[in-house]
């Protein structure tokens, strides 16, 4: 290895373990420093990412010399000692002071303990069985001496996911320390005392937490398990694969471990420079959605009477291609959550297939000042360039959250920023109100109404108390798309004050999509479309001769054209209308639409008006990589062998070479995944100027009748990825319309909200600190959603009481 | 009480936390003045808090607690250059079985304790005290508060105290009931509002305790004998006692004893001195063991009479001197079934967080029940060793320590014991004949 200045600039503490020296940083503990030697020294309590307690005492070693000459009396615990210049430590590989602590603590944690490892879920996993193999006596001598253990009713409910066999905890604290120190939840906690010590909650308060998973996957025994897991698989019996979450754009690594090719659980993987070892309780449970009984498993064509029925993959493919071709002016509509290699494939599929810039992943309120900013600020940084990245969130002196709620909308931030706020960085919210997630990492909320984001996003610069400066961090989250100049005055902040910007969007595809070029203004690898060289550029990586030179409709437009028949086809994948701008626009786009082929994982409305469904692969399928918000790329290969299950890229080969037979378009040069990234790296990064970041103007916020409507969705909600695990459901937050105390003074506990595409009626509960003229609605957790069902963010609607 | 005891022997006994007991209304605090009291106030707000440090520190004056830490020493541990508020708490938490010496006190003199409060507190620069006081002593919880409520009144507590300039608030706060909050950083926890459960050190009390801030912790009997180091001078506290073991101390006699009760003694005196003035062992009894300091420290025999009652004196026949709660025990007593119910007290108050003690005084229990009950093997008395020796020093906090020290001492002393009962299939004494209304001259 090359000697980096950082590298040098950390005092070493030379150690001597079991007679080997060596250096370890100062302040490491001596059970890592052991690890640097090669032995593990055996633990319950202790854990890397959690501050060190010294409960469990497995980990005693023997210290003959603190580096003061003088050696401690009595075994001390290693996971609470940090090294000192000189110490001499002496493990159970060479002490036997040690190894009988060990044998003597091993001992007294089995007493108590059932046994029932043969019925036990941890059973072949467990760091108590493994630990009392090699760290314990084959024989309990607490048994043969007619000992009797303490018993408790099994299991109990600490939330609806999570339960407790009380039997079986060591009582390590790792579960309630979590919910502390790292989720901020501290809803579970030892109670009683002695051996008759439990983790508890207080009475009818579960544990409430979207990280609560974390909790049973750092239990170093059985004690902790989920509703959803319990009883299904032994570990052995499992394959474990390792993936990255699909629900968010944090690019969390997760561990899928799978049986007979069924995924039986998800965990976290160790991703230090992402999610280190935690995982949001979506990552970690929501994964029944791709076996639900909806799923489409075949092709199907619209026949002569109208129905769908089944057809052949050629038959389908030659269908889709004649119908695209017969239909005039065709586009693509593409959600959030595809992989790169699938936005890259759509990306090609609409310019060299369909020949058209009519292409947008963005089934959520955009703007073309979005699309903007896209391309000047957002599209090829990455962490490579110095972009922000998770590491820079603790680095920072403040962050500050613009229209982005990270306990919600992306839990690996939010948790990485629970542990900057503990070194001293100040968080910051552009938001309604005071959430509980904001609460958690003590931040400071600028209330703002939705819609005036601008004038705080201004304010913020050389703000008294919370100005941001050079030091500062600035995430902006995509529902910023909806507000007119926010994104303009983002972008200007962070180039006047020299605070580092980067954009949080909510779905795992995001910001892979941005890169592949699946917007109207950029090709792939951040080519605008306005450049022609650019334009040379890609086409030649193509090999076609030229693509079209002007900036493509975004969604929005695409849906206006469909309506109004300028344009005639659409592929469309991965879109629910209810998520888009104007759901019932979109559905009837989809209605006037003159042909529409739809590839999709499951049925939906979508798929049952479509002309040609395609049945697509999920993730747990396919090879793929996502990128994260930061830029950073995290591929990943199939978890399940599954032949009939084809990427959408391989579906879109497949159109497009039928298109091409019938004269329309290029093939896109590539069918598999391994083809589609060799694909993209030789085409390679634009290395062209970029262009100017927008300067859209704020747009007044209308007065009008009513109050103002903010709304985001909340991580446990109503989304179809959710579907199939009733015990997460029961973990979402309840639904409710977050008001001001006077508006609930004024209209009582239960609350009409009227926008301008209906009503819905919820409990109302008093938001903290909520800008005054706002009602919060949670935008996907009732009905068909906020959007559908109500009005589109930011806009006026009335708070009834209920008329009953 | 003892108080037609105390005072009423010269030359041997050298009553002064304990010389006002017998007077009429002692807790009231004109009774406490009119004897002088809070003149030692006066003295001590006159000096600069340092010189009071090293006032208590040339006395010699170690901790009462038990574990006898040098008082003025822990006080200048205090860094004064640490902007947070400074805190002194006193630990009046006292539970250790056969312990009595603070309760009694603060029942009979609680303004002693309150006088030195305020010039311990002023000598480390505190401005709030806390006194936790052990939770099922609820009259000695109203005696203190009363106390304080007086010396409030009178001046002593609050702002600018006799115009010295100086601020003291004083909270009495009750505990909840657990032995372990005697451990000090238990006791911290406790009385930040969480479970009583010992912290990880370091950071030590002195640099973070109450609140993260800097505090002393002192016995009650510690700070309460301050005032008078304050009013007589170091010499005269290092006058009495032995080398390293300076002053006096409060010896509780139970058990066994013809008149029981609280002995106020230099340091350095025998327990057959003790028994003597406490008018021998119960009539027609011989002395079986003894507890030097409470059930914690290895328990004594007869042998060890002459034993002189300091810390270097006790330490060196294997035990400790502790909270010299002298617990006396004679030859009907079975030491099994003694130390069984102490073990039993152990498992009770285990707080729970370290397995050593947590599981350690569970299975500790029910070896030492079966062999009391006269089931099981000789060998189990090694295995009962081994659980001990699992336990002592390697649980988190000396609770576990202390829960091995009957049941490897009194094996040590009385292993034909123990085997008499598997031998006899159960215990061989009368339990009756032990206790204190048995009939006179019961045998065993």
């Amino acid at each position: 290895m090359t000697t980096t200045p950082e590298k040098t600039d950390v005092d070493l503490v030379s150690v001597t373990i079991d007679g080997i020296q060596v250096s370890v940083p100062k302040d490491t503990l001596v059970i890592r420093a052991a690890e640097q030697v090669g032995v593990q020294i055996p633990r319950f309590c202790d854990h890397p990412l959690l501050a060190p307690v010294g409960a469990c005492r497995q980990c005693l070693v023997d210290v003959p010399d603190a580096g003061n000459g003088r050696g401690f009396p009595k075994p001390q615990a290693s996971c609470t000692l940090p090294v000192a210049e000189g110490m001499v430590v002496n493990t159970q590989a060479t002490s036997e002071v040690a190894d009988k602590a060990q044998q003597g603590v091993m001992e007294f944690l089995l007493i108590n303990h059932p046994l029932d490892c043969p019925v036990c879920d941890k059973g072949g996993e467990c760091p108590l069985q493994n630990q009392a193999m090699s760290n314990g006596r084959a024989e309990s001598r607490f048994s043969a001496s007619g000992g009797v253990k303490r018993t408790y009713p099994k299991p109990i409910n600490i939330s609806a996911q999570v339960l407790l066999d009380r039997e079986r905890c060591v009582l390590c604290a790792r579960c309630t320390r979590f919910s502390e120190e790292i989720a901020g939840d501290p809803f579970i906690a030892l109670i009683e005392r002695g051996a008759l010590q439990q983790v508890g909650i207080y009475e009818k308060e579960p544990l409430q937490s979207y990280f609560s998973g974390n909790t049973i996957q750092i239990c170093p025994v059985g004690a902790l398990t989920s509703a959803e897991y319990r009883f299904r698989s032994r570990p052995f019996d499992l394959v474990s694969s390792p993936s990255v979450g699909e629900h968010d754009a944090c690019g969390s690594a997760i561990r899928v471990d799978h049986r007979r090719g069924k995924v039986m659980r998800r965990l976290a993987g160790n991703d230090p420079e992402v999610n280190e070892e935690w995982i949001t309780d979506k990552d970690r449970f929501a994964f029944h959605y791709a076996t639900q009984d909806d799923r489409i498993t075949y092709p199907q064509v619209r026949d002569e009477d109208g129905s769908l029925r089944p057809a052949s993959w050629p038959e389908a493919f030659a269908v889709a291609a004649r119908g695209l071709r017969d239909a005039g002016p065709s586009a693509v509509l593409m959600g959030g959550r595809h992989t790169v290699e699938d936005a890259f494939a759509y990306s090609t599929f609409a310019r060299v297939a369909l020949g058209t810039n009519d292409i947008d992943f963005r089934a959520r309120p955009h703007s073309a000042e979005e699309a903007d900013f896209l391309a000047s600020s957002v599209v090829l940084t990455g962490p490579g360039g110095g972009a922000v990245t998770y590491a820079d969130l603790e680095r920072a002196a403040t962050v500050v959250l613009v229209g982005l709620e990270p306990e919600d909308e992306a839990g690996a931030i939010f948790l990485r920023l629970r542990k900057a706020t503990k070194h001293g960085t100040r968080v910051v919210a552009v938001a309604p109100f005071r959430s509980r997630g904001l609460e958690k990492l003590g931040g400071h909320l600028i209330a703002t109404l939705p819609g005036e984001e601008v004038a705080a996003i201004d304010g913020l610069l050389g703000h008294a108390d919370h100005g941001v400066d050079a030091s500062s961090v600035v995430l902006v989250g995509d529902r910023m798309a909806s507000v007119p100049g926010a994104l303009s005055a983002a972008a200007a902040l962070a180039a006047t004050s020299g605070a580092r910007l980067a954009w949080v969007p909510r779905r795992a595809g995001d910001r892979g999509a941005v890169e592949a070029g699946c917007l109207p203004n950029l090709l792939p690898g951040g080519r605008p479309v306005a450049d022609a060289s650019a334009r040379v550029d890609a086409a030649a990586a193509w090999g076609v001769d030229s693509l079209p030179d002007v900036a493509g409709r975004d969604g929005a437009a695409i849906v206006a054209a469909l309506a109004s028949g300028e344009l005639g086809g659409v592929v469309i994948g991965g879109i629910d209308p209810d998520d888009t701008a104007d759901p019932a626009a979109t559905r009837a786009a989809l209605a006037a639409a003159r042909f529409v082929v739809a590839v999709e994982l499951r049925e939906t409305d979508v798929t049952r008006g479509a002309d040609v469904v395609f049945p697509v692969a999920p993730v747990t399928d396919k090879a793929g990589t996502f990128v994260t918000w930061e830029g950073r790329t995290r591929p990943f290969e199939a978890v399940l062998s599954n032949p009939a299950s084809l990427p959408d890229l391989r579906i879109l080969a497949g159109i497009a070479e039928e298109l091409a037979q019938l004269g329309h378009g290029s093939p896109l040069g590539f069918r598999t995944v391994p083809e589609a990234r060799a694909r993209m790296i030789e085409m390679g990064a634009w290395d062209g100027e970029r262009p100017a970041a927008p300067t859209v103007s704020a747009v007044p916020a209308g007065s009008g009748e009513g109050l103002a409507l903010a709304t985001w969705k909340q991580m446990i909600d109503d989304g179809s990825m959710q579907d199939g695990d009733k015990h997460l459901a029961a973990t979402a937050r309840p639904t409710v319309a977050r008001v001001s105390r006077a508006v609930l003074d004024a209209v009582g506990p239960t609350v009409t909200v009227t926008g301008d595409r209906g009503s819905v009626t919820l409990p109302a509960v008093v938001a903290d600190d909520l800008a005054d003229g706002v009602v919060w609605l949670p935008a996907r957790s009732f009905g068909r959603g906020v959007l559908a069902d109500v009005a589109s963010p930011g806009s006026r609607v009335t708070v009834k009481g209920d008329p009953s | 009480m003892s108080d037609s005891v105390t005072g009423s022997v010269k030359g041997t006994l050298t009553p002064v936390l304990t010389d006002n007991w017998g007077s009429e209304r002692s807790w009231t605090l004109a009774a406490y003045e009119a004897q002088g009291g809070y003149g030692a106030l006066r003295n001590a707000l006159a000096m600069a808090p340092d010189d009071v440090i090293s006032a208590v520190k040339d006395s010699g004056l170690r901790g009462r607690g038990g574990a006898g830490f040098p008082t003025g020493m822990k006080w200048s541990f205090i860094p004064q250059d640490n902007p947070k508020p400074k805190y002194l708490v006193v630990n009046a938490d006292e539970s250790e079985p056969g312990t009595c010496k603070d309760i009694p006190l603060m029942m009979a003199t609680p303004h002693t304790l309150v006088e030195g409060v305020i010039i311990s507190s002023y000598a480390i620069r505190a401005n709030t005290a806390f006194i936790y006081i052990r939770g099922e002593v609820l009259h000695v919880i109203r005696r203190v508060q009363a106390a304080v409520a007086e010396a409030y009144a009178a001046g002593h507590l609050g702002k600018d105290i006799h115009g010295s300039g100086y601020d003291l608030d004083l909270v009495v706060h009750a505990g909840a009931g657990a032995y372990i909050c005697g451990e000090e950083t238990a006791l911290l926890e406790g009385l930040e509002g969480r479970r009583g459960q010992p912290r990880l050190r370091p950071p030590f009390p002195a640099v973070a305790g109450l609140y993260a801030s800097p505090t002393v912790i002192n016995n009650v009997e510690s700070i309460a004998s301050v005032p008078s180091i304050l009013e007589h001078g170091a010499e005269w506290f290092a006058s009495m006692g032995t080398e390293k073991s300076k002053g006096y101390g409060i010896f509780s006699l139970s058990g066994h004893v013809t008149r029981p009760g609280q002995y106020e003694a230099p340091l350095g005196i025998t327990l057959r001195e003790l028994i003597d003035l406490a008018g021998g062992v119960r009539e027609g009894h011989s002395l079986k063991f003894w507890t030097p300091g409470g059930s914690s420290t290895p328990l004594l025999t007869a042998d060890h009479l002459d034993v002189p009652l300091d810390f270097e004196g006790v330490g060196a026949v294997g035990s400790m001197l502790g909270t010299r709660a002298l617990q006396i025990f004679d030859e009907t007593t079975c030491v099994v079934r003694a130390v069984l119910r102490w073990t039993e007290f152990y498992k009770h108050e285990s707080c729970g967080k370290c397995t050593p003690c947590r599981e350690g005084t569970w299975w500790l229990v029910q070896t030492l029940a079966a062999l009391e009950r006269g089931q099981g093997t000789e060998a189990d008395l090694d295995l009962l060793l081994d659980q001990c020796d699992n336990i002592l020093g390697r649980s988190f906090c000396a609770l576990g320590d202390g829960a091995t020290s009957p049941i490897s001492s009194s094996i040590a002393h009385f292993r034909e014991e123990y085997l008499a009962h598997l031998q006899h299939g159960g215990c061989p004494f009368d339990p009756a004949a032990s206790t204190t209304f048995a009939a006179e001259g019961a045998l065993a």
